[in-house]
């Protein structure tokens, strides 16, 4: 089977990749670019651990192709924190001790983030439903749901200072 | 063996754990991040059929495949005397359950794996399926495993049922006599899975001379090594562990599935294997929990004295014994300060995967029972459901029901706080329900070792063997910070493999922050001992005149020397000096865990027209013995609430008449998500373990076991009648409520 030239842009980056036509984003992602940040808790879309950034868009990138991504840009979640050190997600999430084992948080960190870059100020209720989609088995989500609205209540204290 | 109350420093802070940074940018490397230079992929190949006899395996044209370099089924394991971890992983003679694997492939790519796996041929002979603990125990039933006989006494004819359990004290029928109100029911609950979000995946590489290395995602890389050395019958020195960090387990990964696998796949091939499980394996052939049938009695006379208990209950082992109907009959009492009960236990064989350890093994169902029954008696008697547990609450001395005494515990402390706790004065609105109910758990101290290694700027290492499955390296920080009398920033925890620790048991039972914490104290005390032993050489003094106060070695009051105190940062600078580094070690077999108790109660609503129960708020009180990190103990007392709330409410296994689960996805197996569910409200009572230098209990496990009653209490309390078996999902409220109208 022949392979398929695809050529991306992740986090930053021109990428270049040769896959197999039915490898997904996330497979390239982690077999390929051997960016091993985005999990796989799934593969079937249902649990949110290989949340990425596609255009802006918040996907599943198990159920991307990979020759999908051709020409689009990628954001995953070693792409979130700057030479500044960590995004306030990701440290108001480690504040809130909102991770037990781990595993889902970086498709929390990147779901998270693309809300608060949307809405700077969601309720509650507006939180839960947009991080729905993705599992966490641990937690329960009462410390994640508190470090998102912590979160948010900084940046905008940031935004408007 | 607890200290007196004191101020601490460290413990009961809520600092960042060590670990943290790699876990929210993704550098964390977790089962499936690993990978070798010439790694091949394993597959494995696995039953349609929950019960056949395996008449043959064409593995030809998979062998002859361009790209696969090893194929493999049971007959490539060692033939004596297979294990039933050695069956499970590997069918012999019969399929057992549907997914049961029973050939591998290594090949060069994933699709060639899969591939290779489509193109063997396996010849069945098709056998009525065992599904429920009815049909295993009917007359005339087909057997599970023709050999099997009922606690392995041979002058019995085989049987579906692995073993039997039984405790009883005191006169059980008379104590029903003396009661005056009686309720006897029966509760079901279908089998749930752990849902770690992690699948199972390892690779494994093995050279020449037949070492093999293992890097896998575990909650105890020392058992990984025993099960690889059992099931392959390969040296234990032969086998290193490596675990890697680990996305979930609940129980589910204290044994092996793919492991011994790519270990012998690896072996056979000469290149290094990897295996990743998908999640419909993860679903089919891995955990679940048992699926149960409990019935219970108990009496109580009008003051609320409960006089009698009566227990039967039968758990669900799946393919091979070893349900946790023992703990189940073991805890489904342990509440309660009983004179008569009897307690009757069933282990059932049926053709479902083995079922695993899921956090407080087999409480939750046999106490969803009782605390079930003892709410109804509440109802009966019209009490309090919270007074009427305080009147027969076990406290320090009272006899478990499972023989010892038990030492100080915080069953009746949570009670009370539980009574005052706003959440709880204030009552529930018109419409809402409103559930109360007990959790418990043994805990478990088995065996810990933990070393100490100090640089030369006072930074310390902590060397252990613990996964880390839940913030314990912040737990082992702050309890090393809290002895050393150092910052706790100043300290790392490092989860060691199994040729750099010393042994560990598992992270499981609840036992990490008491036992291995126990190990990591008695660790730095030996450092302690180390510096006072330099200080005393350093001043001319016998180490018995030297203290160790806050970090700092000082003369002890009376011994009249000039000198100033000497820093742990000091002391490790010039350690070079004094006799080289300075290193501490310590190892344990803790005795004493000391049990936890919870209370728990939540409110729900419930949709008359969809079904649909909603939990409106929830509240958990628990025992910690002493929280040492208080974050972390909410979080397992909130994870394991929404665990609770998730198998009481949706979680279920789904079987068609062939043994086929037909809900192998978390589509259709569904977990509870963000927006099902509210704050999970704590509070943490500390009645300290005397077993633990700081009091500690473990707290992990306790959290599951009473959401379940008090969801369904809840539920029974705004319906006005009860729905005894679980999940009380969307379909089941409504022909409940059908039913009743």
């Amino acid at each position: 089977m022949s392979k398929v030239h695809v050529e991306l842009n992740v986090n930053g980056q021109p990428e270049e990749v040769l896959c197999e036509p039915q490898q997904s984003l996330l497979d390239l992602l982690r077999d390929e670019l051997h960016l091993t940040g985005t999990k796989e808790g799934c593969g079937t879309g249902d649990c949110g651990a290989c949340t990425v950034l596609l255009d802006e868009r918040l996907v599943c990138s198990c159920l991307v192709l990979a020759p999908e991504a051709n020409g689009k840009k990628v954001v995953t979640v070693e792409g979130i924190a700057d030479q500044d050190g960590l995004h306030v997600v990701q440290q108001k999430l480690l504040e809130h001790a909102a991770l037990q084992c781990g595993v889902c948080t970086p498709g929390f960190v990147v779901a998270a983030k693309a809300l608060l870059d949307k809405n700077p100020d969601p309720d509650e209720t507006t939180i839960r439903y947009w991080l729905a989609g993705n599992l966490c088995r641990c937690t329960g989500y009462d410390k994640i749901i508190r470090a998102v609205q912590d979160a948010a209540q900084e940046l905008r204290a940031t935004t408007t200072s | 063996m607890a200290e007196a109350v004191r101020e601490f420093t460290a413990i009961g802070t809520r600092p960042i754990r060590p670990d943290g940074v790699e876990k929210v940018t993704g550098k964390a490397n977790f089962g499936a991040d690993f990978s070798l230079p010439g790694m091949l992929y394993g597959k494995v190949l696995r039953s349609p059929y929950a019960h056949a006899r395996v008449k043959n395996i064409d593995l030809s044209e998979a062998k002859a495949m361009e790209g696969v370099f090893s194929v493999i089924t049971s007959a490539d394991f060692p033939k004596k005397n297979p294990s039933d971890m050695s069956r499970n992983i590997l069918a012999r003679e019969k399929v057992l359950y549907h997914g049961h694997a029973l050939a591998a492939v290594a090949a060069r790519s994933q699709r060639i794996a899969e591939e290779a796996i489509n193109s063997i041929k396996v010849e069945y002979e098709v056998l009525q399926p065992v599904l429920s603990v009815d049909a295993a125990l009917a007359e005339d039933t087909p057997l599970v495993d023709e050999n099997l006989r009922t606690n392995g006494d041979e002058s019995l004819t085989p049987s579906n049922v692995a073993a039997t359990v039984h405790y009883e004290r005191g006169d059980v029928d008379k104590g029903f006599e003396e009661a005056d109100c009686i309720v006897e029911e029966e509760y079901r609950i279908p089998s749930a899975h752990q849902g770690y979000i992690e699948p199972h995946a390892c690779v494994a590489d093995v050279n020449e001379k037949g070492r093999a290395s293992v890097w896998c995602c575990t909650q105890g890389a020392f058992e990984v090594r025993n099960y690889i050395s059992e099931v392959l019958q390969k040296k234990i020195s032969d086998i290193k562990v490596t675990p890697s960090e680990i996305g979930g387990g609940f129980g589910g990964k204290t044994v092996v599935y793919v492991e011994p696998v790519a270990v012998r796949l690896s072996e056979l091939a000469g290149r290094p294997v990897k295996m990743v499980m998908n999640r419909e394996e993860v679903f089919r052939a891995t955990g679940p929990c048992s699926a149960t049938v409990c019935r219970v009695k108990v009496g109580a006379n009008k003051d609320g004295i409960i006089t009698a208990a009566k227990a039967w209950m039968a758990y669900e082992a799946g393919a091979f014994p070893g349900s946790p109907v023992t703990p189940g009959c073991m805890s489904i009492f342990a509440p309660y300060d009983l004179k008569n009960f009897v307690i009757d236990g069933l282990d059932v064989l049926v053709n479902k995967p083995k079922v695993a350890a899921y956090r407080a093994p087999g409480a939750p169902q046999s106490m969803h029972a009782m605390e079930s029954a003892v709410d109804e008696l509440a109802r009966k008697l019209n009490m309090d459901p919270i007074d009427l547990r305080l009147k027969n609450a076990a406290d320090e001395g009272t006899e478990a029901p499972y023989g010892p005494k038990y030492p100080a515990i915080g069953l009746v402390e949570c009670l009370k706080a539980a009574k005052v706790h706003p959440n709880y004065v204030n009552k529930p609105a018109k419409d809402v329900g409103r559930g109360v109910a007990v959790g418990f758990w043994f805990n478990i101290g088995m065996q810990s070792s933990a070393e100490i290694w100090v640089a030369p700027n006072g930074a310390v290492t902590i060397m252990e063997g613990s996964p880390d499955i839940g913030g314990s390296r912040a737990s082992m920080c702050l309890m090393a910070a809290e002895t050393l009398g150092i910052p706790y920033d100043s300290i790392n925890a490092v989860i060691g493999d199994t040729e750099s620790t010393g042994f560990c048991n598992l992270t499981g039972g609840s036992r990490t922050t008491f036992a291995t914490g126990l190990a990591v104290v008695r660790a730095c005390e030996d450092v302690i001992a180390e510096c006072k032993r330099r200080a005393a050489m350093t001043w001319d003094l016998d180490i018995e005149q030297v203290d160790w106060e806050d970090g700092f070695a000082v003369p002890r009051p009376g011994v009249n020397v000039d000198v100033d105190p000497l820093s742990f940062a000091e002391l490790a600078k010039t350690a070079g000096r004094t006799g080289g580094p300075l290193v501490g070690r310590a190892s344990v077999n803790a005795q004493g865990a000391g049990a936890c108790f919870s209370v728990n109660w939540t409110d729900v609503t419930v949709d008359r027209d969809t079904g649909k129960v909603d939990v409106q708020a929830f509240t958990a009180v628990q025992d910690a013995g002493r929280a040492i990190h208080p974050s972390y103990v909410e979080g397992q007392m909130q994870g394991g609430a929404v665990q609770g709330i998730g198998w009481a409410l949706n979680e279920e296994y789904i079987y068609d008449d062939n043994g086929v689960l037909e809900n192998a996805s978390f589509l259709d197996y569904r977990i509870p998500v963000a927006s099902d569910v509210p704050m999970i409200d704590c509070q943490i009572v500390e009645v300290p373990n005397p077993s633990h230098p700081y009091g500690v209990r473990g707290v992990g496990e306790t959290p599951i076991v009473a959401p379940l009653a008090a969801t369904a209490n809840a539920v029974r309390d705004v319906l006005g009648f009860r729905i005894n078996d679980l999940p009380m999902s969307p379909p089941r409220v409504l022909e409940a409520l059908d039913n009743a109208s």
